[in-house]
């Protein structure tokens, strides 16, 4: 229900395009005729509903559009870029979680004591901050000040290029886990704080279970299902890319091939894309109700 | 600071009906957990500030930021230029302002549409229930599964990018979280006596949403609107950043952010860290402040 809508407001915005999709692809110059050809040719002829049920046709066969610029379908470009994008936001995911869970685990054991100010002061300057600034930020320190790494990510196409060239991923990666740390780690602090509160830790204290089995195995597995459903939502920038991190870093990922076509107004790159993001969130939301009963077995769905 | 506190959040809890609870106990609870938070306060302080920067700021420091001056591009940072020059030759600090006096105003305008819309829709949603909120949910959906930046960018592609436009654009998209929130919210306070006596008496709809629902949904709403605004400099920012800001010699924080990034390599410091650190401390202050509403109101919410 929610990915038919998806697809009815991506058809509808190529119709809210000035002058229809014939003015964006010929230019303002082109002739009354070779526009009516154009409308013709690519069936915008058609009365809305008729074009929107061929275009959900196209869609099942696999057809996603074509680029007007390199004329390649949009699909062939998607999966080049695709693995490079979620390569760079997998890496990322995995580090932000590696580093928030105890992190929000430890401040809420020593909450309202002045190291947990500190980190939750400097958490609140992490979520606060544009993810182009901090990347911004780590370019100038660690390529033109100290030059200890190269300011730009891998550019080979394949994504094997991208594991050749370790050292330029540091960067972005840093960028992105460093922002996700920011966000993860209060989600987890305030999870963790609200479970430390109930009965089943005073128990499990009560029965000698040791201060490290308790925190990692009683208030982990129930502390940590706010991070699941973050997880989840975070799937659908695994596919899409971090737009803003990989244009910064000009890393040839999904974000970076949105960018270059929003600015060159190549329409039809950038529906598919919107398209293909929103049902893979959809998707994601759905995983992660999934993960949810795994984790936690109070919350089985009947 | 108090005296500011207390104006901003006595205007937010002015009951709309003799029919709401007493506000005044309630104002004064919500203006004394918030005087107690140190850092709200502080974020207070910091968005007076950078208001009176932005807006005030011009009357005492004039400059020229319509015409470029390429004879005095790239200055580095001197008496007749606090933060010297840029590429073209604006002032830098005069910028910050005018960039500074876009960025507040179409934060604040976009996230008042925002929150307007959401609300009617939340409430309206909420409380119709059946098939009508079941509809209106879903569209809901369909816009949060979307990816905001890029639609973002998508629209402005298409349409021509001004003040207006953006303003609609980022509205657009931040009206599903303060939708789904004052849904719940309506979901919960429809089934309260007051709302049933007003039914019971033969008042329409559209009497308790606007006379009942909305007014005691008020917390949830000016703590949102608070993080709408955050949300929208931050947006802005981006969308400047990435080339699709309000085209000069108009300034926005983003573009300057951007066009400075290019001198980076030339020890250009003054034209990135000050914008930088503005922008920083602007949205910090608005999410210390929505945090702190939070606190003071007692309202449940989760962030997107």
């Amino acid at each position: 229900m929610v990915i038919v809508l998806v697809s009815i407001i991506t058809f509808l915005l190529l119709h809210l395009l000035p002058g229809g999709a014939a003015r964006a692809m010929l230019g303002v110059r082109a002739t009354p005729s070779s526009v009516r050809a154009f409308n013709i040719a690519n069936g915008y002829n058609h009365p809305l509903p008729l074009q929107y049920v061929s275009y959900v046709d196209r869609l099942f066969h696999g057809n996603l559009g074509f680029s007007y610029k390199t004329n390649e379908p949009v699909s062939t470009l998607l999966s080049q870029d695709l693995p490079k994008s979620a390569y760079l936001s997998g890496l990322a995911l995995i580090f932000t979680v590696l580093i928030a869970v105890p992190l929000g685990i430890y401040q809420a054991v020593r909450r309202n004591k002045p190291d947990d100010y500190a980190l939750t002061s400097l958490s609140f300057v992490g979520y606060s901050m544009p993810a182009f600034w901090l990347g911004l930020l780590l370019i100038a320190v660690f390529a033109v000040y100290t030059k200890l790494l190269p300011p730009e990510a891998p550019q080979t196409a394949g994504v094997g290029g991208a594991f050749s060239d370790p050292k330029a991923m540091i960067l972005p990666v840093l960028t992105l886990t460093i922002v996700g740390v920011a966000s993860f780690s209060r989600y987890m602090r305030s999870s963790a704080i609200e479970n430390l509160a109930q009965d089943y830790i005073r128990t499990a204290r009560a029965k000698g279970v040791t201060k490290r089995g308790v925190l990692y195995r009683h208030l982990l597995r129930n502390a940590i299902l706010p991070i699941v459903t973050l997880i989840g939502l975070s799937l659908p920038t695994l596919m899409s890319g971090n737009l803003v991190t990989e244009s910064v870093f000009n890393y040839p990922g999904v974000g970076l091939l949105f960018w270059n076509s929003a600015q060159a107004r190549d329409y039809p790159v950038l529906l598919a894309l919107t398209l293909v993001v929103g049902v893979l969130t959809v998707v994601g939301n759905l995983l992660a109700d999934i993960a949810y009963g795994i984790v936690d077995r109070r919350v089985r769905y009947a | 600071m108090a005296v500011d506190a207390e104006q901003i959040l006595g205007e937010a809890t002015v009951p709309s009906s003799p029919l709401v609870r007493p506000p005044r106990k309630r104002g004064a609870a919500v203006l004394s957990v918030f005087a107690e938070n140190k850092l709200a306060l502080a974020g207070l302080v910091i968005i007076v500030l950078v208001v009176l920067f932005c807006f005030l700021g011009p009357v005492f420091y004039s400059t020229n930021q319509v015409s470029s001056n390429l004879a005095i591009s790239g200055l580095a940072p001197s008496a007749s230029h606090p933060l010297g020059t840029d590429n073209v030759g604006y002032d830098e600090l005069g910028r910050l302002m005018a960039g500074g006096q876009s960025s507040i105003e179409i934060g604040f305008a976009a996230a008042a549409i925002a929150s307007v819309l959401g609300v009617l829709w939340g409430a309206v949603s909420g409380y119709f229930g059946g098939i009508v909120d079941t509809v209106m949910m879903r569209i809901v959906d369909a816009f949060l599964a979307l990816p905001v930046l890029f639609v973002l960018l998508l629209m402005a592609a298409i349409v021509k990018v001004n003040a207006f436009n953006l303003t609609l654009v980022v509205a657009l998209f931040s009206w599903l979280v303060p939708a789904r929130l004052i849904r719940g919210e309506t979901l919960s306070l429809r089934t309260r006596e007051y709302i049933q006596a007003v039914r019971g008496m033969g008042g329409g709809a559209g009497r308790s949403i606007f006379l009942h629902v909305i007014p005691n949904a008020i917390g949830t709403i000016v703590v949102n609107i608070t993080f709408q605004v955050a949300d929208a400099i931050l947006v802005l920012a981006t969308l400047g950043y990435l080339g699709f800001g309000i085209p000069p010699p108009a300034a926005n924080w983003g573009s300057m952010l951007s066009q400075g990034v290019t001198y980076l390599y030339s020890g250009y410091w003054w034209l990135i860290y000050p914008v930088g650190g503005l922008i920083i401390l602007t949205v910090m202050a608005f999410n210390l402040v929505g945090d702190a509403l939070r606190d003071a109101f007692d309202v449940r919410l989760q962030r997107r």
